[in-house]
């Protein structure tokens, strides 16, 4: 355990200064400042909306492309620099002599790029929720204030973090042992637009698919209330895609962690 | 024996790298591995740390089995594979940083080693910038960092200028001597491990060819006497009819097997009286390069 948490400290050591690091906080924070400032631009439009309706309409801007595109290659992306790191320095040698237990350092590697995409998703709620008081601040007009959905938005991103631990346990090991973005990216490039179709066009197994999962993740958050409109708000967070993609991402990890064992470091 | 192994064999795909070799190396040493590019020193190198899994055979090193003992084992191994593992994008210094945090080593450690190493002044500098020697001379800093017992370099003096050579050298010599230190260094320049080893074991297509006390291989090299004649060949003949033996004869020099400087002393009359003009005539200790080649190409 010990050796673990060396490697998980080593691994934010060693990227604090990498764009793999700081996309994780500038993805958030550009997607809410320019929402703030579209919003800002149009609050005339929008003054009319009830509260709520603004909160959809802030959260479900960001969700709706989260879903669908940026989610998938920001952790096609994040799998892809946490191992680059070691590529590039031809550093995996003296990781797997350090006197700390492979799995240590594997596993720390693994649960950094966990970290990060949490880390990402975390900043979202908070800056959704951030820049819509905010602007209820700067345009008074705009009702922000008057409606709160802060345990919606985190029940929400919290299972999108779910959904994506499938598609991230894969790149993970794909970059692992590519050393070049290109393979990895083109399989995680293809396979999201098929995961996406897959989704969309409701495809029956779509659910088996991680790369539809934050898709899925998003169209299947409501729960089918039968159009109580008291409850249209509440969130089902375990949906059986979410049980999929946990499960693969246990599944590739623990694989993942005997080819490594077994793997020679060239 | 600090490093010691039987058997030891390891094949990439269908070519055989190391074969059944029996490492031998006593603590307290400055033990040169030598053999060409190629030969498998740097692959030899990844078993003894564990990197590769050997096809067969024992490695044991500070008397335990690395199978079994890694992570205590390798607590006491420094090492530089290859060129220098560096993160680019950190200095010299996060380099060093980020290494004594793994390996629990306190900070001022790594103040220390830059100053060993030289390279104080750049320590804020990225590693990336870095020339080759710097790079190299990090390396070291780096596997010296935990003060390990054992030291493992694969060619660490590979694109230091000669003053930076010397400087390992000296650096290697003192860690042995004085802080009971044991390395482990491969290189294919004799010239070099001959300078500071006590140990010697040369490779060549993975099988080991001569292992022992540098005193040993020394002791393999015969001297020869060399001499520079005008008409060598004519000398030659003359020699050859007195039954000695010649072993080279060239355009400007013969060779023949050194006995005593008496014989010396009667060669050079001989060719005097035999009307050969001798310009000069010395004993002379075949080079290890030499020897080396010998070695290598006879097996």
């Amino acid at each position: 355990m010990k050796g673990f948490i060396l490697s998980f400290r080593s691994e934010f050591y060693k990227s604090r200064k990498t764009l793999g690091f700081w996309a994780s906080v500038m993805l958030p924070l550009l997607i809410g400042v320019l929402l703030f400032v579209g919003f800002y631009t149009k609050s005339e439009k929008l003054t009319s909306m009830p509260p709520m309706m603004l909160w959809l309409q802030f959260a479900g801007a960001i969700l709706g492309i989260m879903g669908s595109l940026v989610l998938p290659m920001y952790i096609i992306f994040i799998a892809y620099s946490v191992n680059s790191i070691e590529h590039r320095a031809d550093t995996w040698k003296t990781l797997f002599n350090l006197p700390i237990p492979r799995w240590s350092v594997y596993a720390a590697k693994f649960f950094y790029a966990v970290f990060l995409v949490f880390m990402c998703l975390a900043l979202f709620v908070l800056f959704t929720i951030g820049f819509g008081n905010l602007l209820s601040i700067v345009k008074p007009e705009l009702r922000f204030d008057d409606f709160h959905m802060e345990k919606e938005l985190a029940q929400i991103y919290f299972k999108l973090f779910l959904s994506s631990l499938g598609i991230l346990s894969i790149q993970f090991l794909l970059s692992l042992f590519w050393a070049d973005f290109l393979k990895p990216m083109g399989i995680g490039f293809i396979c999201t637009i098929a995961g996406v179709v897959a989704a969309t066009k409701g495809w029956e197994y779509s659910y088996l698919f991680p790369y539809a999962h934050p898709m899925a993740a998003i169209s299947s958050m409501l729960k089918n209330n039968h159009g109580d409109p008291a409850h249209s708000l509440q969130i089902d967070v375990f949906t059986k895609d979410v049980f999929v993609s946990m499960a693969i991402a246990l599944v590739v990890f623990i694989t993942g962690y005997f080819i490594v064992q077994r793997k020679s470091v060239k | 024996m600090v490093i010691s192994t039987e058997g030891l064999s390891f094949t990439f795909g269908k070519q055989q790298v190391v074969k059944s070799l029996a490492l031998q190396v006593p603590e307290g040493s400055i033990y040169g591995f030598l053999g060409p590019n190629g030969a498998g020193k740097t692959t030899t190198i990844k078993l003894l740390l564990n990197l590769l899994k050997p096809d067969a055979g024992n490695i044991n090193i500070f008397e335990q089995d690395i199978k079994t003992n890694r992570i205590n084992i390798l607590s006491k191994i420094g090492s530089l594979i290859e060129q220098p593992a560096l993160y680019q994008h950190l200095t010299g210094r996060e380099n060093l940083l980020n290494r004594a945090l793994l390996l629990q080593v306190p900070a001022q450690r790594v103040e220390d080693m830059l100053d060993l190493v030289q390279l104080t002044h750049a320590a804020n500098k990225k590693a990336g910038q870095y020339s080759l020697g710097m790079k190299q001379r990090l390396g070291i800093a780096l596997a010296l960092l935990a003060d390990p017992k054992l030291l493992i370099l694969d060619e660490p003096t590979n694109g230091l200028d000669p003053n930076g050579i010397i400087e390992i050298r000296e650096l290697l010599k003192k860690l042995v001597a004085q802080h009971g230190k044991t390395v482990f260094i491969s290189s294919h320049l004799l010239a070099e491990i001959e300078r500071m080893a006590t140990h010697v074991g040369i490779i060549n297509n993975g099988a080991m060819l001569f292992q022992g006390s540098i005193a040993d291989l020394q002791a393999i090299s015969k001297p020869l006497v060399r001499i520079e004649a005008e008409n060598t060949v004519d000398a030659a003949n003359l020699l050859t009819r007195n039954h000695i033996n010649v072993t080279e004869v060239t355009d400007d020099h013969l060779t023949i097997p050194y006995i005593s400087k008496q014989q010396m002393g009667d060669i050079n009359s001989l060719l005097n009286k035999g009307g050969q003009t001798v310009y000069s005539i010395g004993k002379q200790q075949k080079d290890l390069e030499k020897l080396f080649l010998d070695i290598t190409q006879n097996a």
